[in-house]
């Protein structure tokens, strides 16, 4: 007799519970080995701290009232209970604080997509370490991670979150128009980002500028082809961009890593470095982090941040499919 | 690297698509013929053809790298996760709001109803649309003949796609509002986009050049 569960959440039987374990593993030890320690947070938080993420994505999408009517949320992500967990437990110690998970997130889905309401995040946070070291170290253990994964073909998307909105700033698109460029950027709407920036009342060629901005993604030469575009508006970022990429290649990390000026986390807290992951054997992200200085402070600790997350279950589907191909 | 995967809808679009393949240095004479095939090897691409509205389906799952459909299907689909990269401007057709000729049932529902009862092909756009507007509506949907919905009382209004006219003149009905137009899009996976960079941008060149010819 079947006994129905919620759409979005499932069953783990042992061949796959093994495999999964395996791959927690692997993860683990890298963090460990890193320094990162393992922390775990309740799934169940007070709503007002998870809507310190505030961005739309992150929003909890499951809420309620326990018995004494405080509003809980059922966590939505991990990144903003570490940071809650940092600044009310190592207030007094010295950072850097290196900290990782491997825990279930919560959020709403699509109906009949297939997507989960209950999902598994695997990464670290980093921080109080300097921004541009942080970031690069960040990324360090990423590569390490999907190495220890068997995803040696995964590439790791590297982009800055100020700028399009410095972009916009410095050509004069502010306010509701400014959101609904992002919103565009943000979904990779070109159509719609060309249109609105037309709108904006920006000129024609500034629009051409911001879209064509969107589309470079590649080597080092991007950073070139992007200051020839956008010039001084655009250089804080780009410059940020390069000096962190330039560690990468002075530590033999920034082979799988591509630059891409196109790239906009739609969680709201990251400001600066922005990451993606993907593999060539599956269609869909597998996970993404970034700096998030901002978050830092609304918790009442002046200290930058960064870090990344993993789809647990979407690595291990990419996972079963390089080892497909190794194998056909 | 295996080919690049294009889905090419069939349908009101296909012939269309096809042009601007060619025009673009890919060639379509083998999807030209009554082959039943669904997939074709050609000018070092794979080309599938599925329906408009499965198109959005392949690309966000990386079935196919990239693809084309309308504007339309996009945002009955605006959930999923596909790349807008291109205009190609054929097939241009508007989403409109239309009702039969010289009755007033729509304004009457309106008045004495509080809303508006309307079949669609297109609840999600409708749905927007109204609420944009701030009008209650009731939304029927249908499969297809959306245009006999209003004339056996299912419904006093549809809202439906337009390219001439002519199958809602056939149907004593006329425009009332007109809600969006739409184009045919070059759509694009979001991680093939990444990966595959080189190759989806030369062929959004070729294409941009083709479709503006």
């Amino acid at each position: 007799m079947i006994h129905p569960i919620p759409p979005g959440t499932r069953d783990v039987l042992p061949d796959e519970m093994r495999e999964l374990r395996k791959l927690k593993r692997a993860l683990l030890e890298v963090f460990e080995s890193r320094g990162y320690g393992e922390v775990a947070t309740p799934a169940i938080e007070y709503d007002e701290v998870m809507s310190q993420g505030d961005g739309r994505a992150a929003r909890s999408s499951y809420r309620f009232f326990d018995e004494s009517g405080e509003q809980l949320a059922l966590r939505s992500d991990m990144t903003v209970p570490i940071a809650r967990l940092v600044a009310g437990r190592y207030a007094d110690s010295e950072p850097p604080y290196r900290l990782c998970y491997l825990a279930g997130v919560y959020r709403a889905v699509r109906p009949q997509s297939g997507q989960l309401r209950e999902f598994e995040q695997a990464g670290v946070e980093l921080i109080g370490a300097a921004a541009g070291e942080g970031t690069v170290e960040v990324i360090e253990v990423l590569e390490a991670a999907l190495d220890a994964a068997g995803l040696g073909r995964a590439v790791i998307g590297l982009g800055d979150a100020d700028l399009y909105r410095q972009l916009l700033e410095e050509v004069g698109v502010e306010g509701e128009a400014r959101d609904s460029v992002l919103a565009s950027l943000a979904t990779h709407d070109l159509v719609g980002l060309e249109q609105k920036l037309s709108e904006a009342g920006i000129g024609g060629d500034r629009v051409e500028t911001c879209v064509a901005l969107t589309q470079l993604r590649g080597g080092k030469e991007v950073l070139e082809q992007a200051r020839g575009l956008g010039g001084e508006a655009v250089e804080r970022a780009i410059a940020r961009i390069g000096e962190t990429y330039e560690e990468l290649e002075r530590r033999g990390a920034a082979d799988r890593v591509q630059i891409d000026l196109g790239l906009l986390r739609d969680l709201g807290y990251y400001s600066g470095a922005i990451l993606e992951v993907y593999d060539p054997a599956l269609g869909y992200v597998l996970g993404g982090g970034g700096r998030y200085d901002g978050l830092m402070k609304r918790f009442g600790l002046d200290l930058s941040a960064a870090g990344f997350g993993l789809y647990l279950q979407r690595v291990h589907t990419a996972q079963l499919q390089e080892q497909g191909r190794g194998e056909s | 690297m295996s080919a690049l995967k294009i889905a090419v809808p069939r349908g009101a679009l296909f012939g269309e698509t096809l042009d601007v393949l060619d025009a673009a240095g890919i060639d379509t004479a083998e999807l030209r013929g009554d082959s039943r095939s669904l997939i074709f090897e050609t000018s070092g691409m794979t080309l599938v053809t599925v329906r408009p509205s499965d198109v959005p389906t392949y690309v966000e799952a990386g079935a196919a790298d990239v693809g084309i459909t309308g504007k339309d299907v996009l945002l009955e689909q605006s959930d999923r996760v596909v790349y807008e990269l291109l205009d190609l401007g054929y097939g241009r057709c508007r989403m409109v709001l239309a009702a039969r000729t010289g009755n007033d049932r729509l304004a009457e529902g309106q008045r004495r109803l509080g809303r508006l009862r309307i079949a669609t092909k297109y609840p999600r756009i409708a749905e927007r649309y109204f609420e944009s507007t701030g009008r209650q509506v009731e939304l029927v949907e249908v499969k297809g003949s959306v245009e006999l919905a209003p004339l056996v009382g299912l419904g006093d209004g549809i809202v439906d796609l337009v390219a001439t006219g002519r199958t809602l003149e056939e149907n004593e009905l006329e425009v009332r509002e007109e809600i969006v137009e739409c184009t045919a899009r070059f759509v694009a996976n979001r991680v093939s986009h990444k990966l595959r960079a080189a190759e989806i941008d030369e062929l959004t060149a070729k294409l941009r050049e083709a479709s503006r010819r």
